[in-house]
């Protein structure tokens, strides 16, 4: 059997991936992307643990994390789609109106 | 902490002698390695691609090889659901915006930003030195048994704790559904033109 700490490592890595690609990317569907990478992430560690532990809890948060997700890119892609209508870019650069 | 944590949870933590060292590599961790380095190259593919559709398309090799990950956690059910709802569902959105966009031909030259781009690459430092620590940290070595999670991820014992009123998983159930029609309403309000 693979050890636990294998499938920790390899989702710290792939979090790590995911963070530096919402730090340095500017479009905003790359940056949506980077984030289900860190969702990816956490939900390998979650079943890794439950699997260590022989626990279904695991499981039942990454079902919980995955219908999230599926909210989340619903909404987050509609408003990419209204703020590309408005300014015909979506460089996040150039979306400050709500910054202080 | 991340010792007092394992020992609050499991009971001792020994000190951590990494596996490669000790044994030869069995079958099961060959393929973890291999559907590891699949994940994380094609997770570096999505970082570093110009073109947004390109990105998406390594973004599905790296959800399908987490997928054959679960099933090597032997979480069958979440698997089937990481295929359908990730790599189905969820890509098709975002290749659906990409396109309808028309964002599919890579950004002009755009101005570096060196302070963001440093700021990045040091905080990746950081995660990756906690990640290097990690290994200082094991869980405990009483692994459960094969037999014990063999049954762990089927679709019998997933429905029986998610639906089973002594467990607390019936009301964040509920509570998704709700989720989800609020983002179908928000998502139909926030790109329709006019109501």
């Amino acid at each position: 059997m693979v050890p636990t700490s294998y499938y920790m490592i390899l989702s710290g890595i792939l979090f790590t991936i995911g963070v530096l690609g919402v730090l340095v990317k500017r479009n905003p569907i790359v940056i949506f992307m980077c984030i289900e990478l860190m969702l990816n992430a956490a939900n390998i560690a979650f079943v890794a643990l439950g699997r260590h532990f022989a626990q279904v809890n695991g499981q039942m948060y990454v079902i919980f994390a995955l219908a999230v997700a599926a909210a989340e890119v619903s909404v987050g892609l509609g408003i990419i789609v209204s703020i590309f209508r408005t300014r015909e870019s979506i460089n996040v650069d150039e979306m400050n109106l709500m910054k202080f | 902490m991340g010792n007092a944590l394992c020992r609050a949870a499991r009971g001792t933590c020994s000190a951590y002698i990494p596996g490669y060292l000790n044994a030869m590599p069995s079958a099961p961790i060959l393929v973890f390695f291999i559907l590891a380095a699949v994940a994380v190259i094609s997770a570096l593919m999505v970082v570093t691609n110009v073109n947004p559709v390109r990105s998406a398309l390594s973004l599905v090799v790296t959800f399908l090889s987490v997928a054959l990950l679960y099933i090597t956690l032997s979480a069958h059910f979440i698997a089937a659901v990481q295929i359908i709802v990730y790599a189905g569902a969820i890509m098709v959105l975002f290749l659906f915006v990409i396109m309808l966009l028309n964002l599919g031909a890579p950004a002009e030259a755009e101005p570096k930003n060196k302070a963001q781009s440093r700021a990045a690459l040091a905080l990746s430092a950081v995660f990756l030195t906690a990640l290097a620590l990690a290994p200082l940290v094991t869980f405990s070595t009483d692994a459960k048994s094969e037999a014990a999670i063999k049954n762990l991820g089927t679709v019998s014992t997933i429905g029986a704790s998610l639906y089973n009123p002594a467990l607390p998983w019936l009301f964040p159930f509920e509570a998704t559904s709700i989720l989800l029609l609020v983002a179908v309403v928000g998502a139909i309000v926030l790109a329709k033109r006019r109501i």
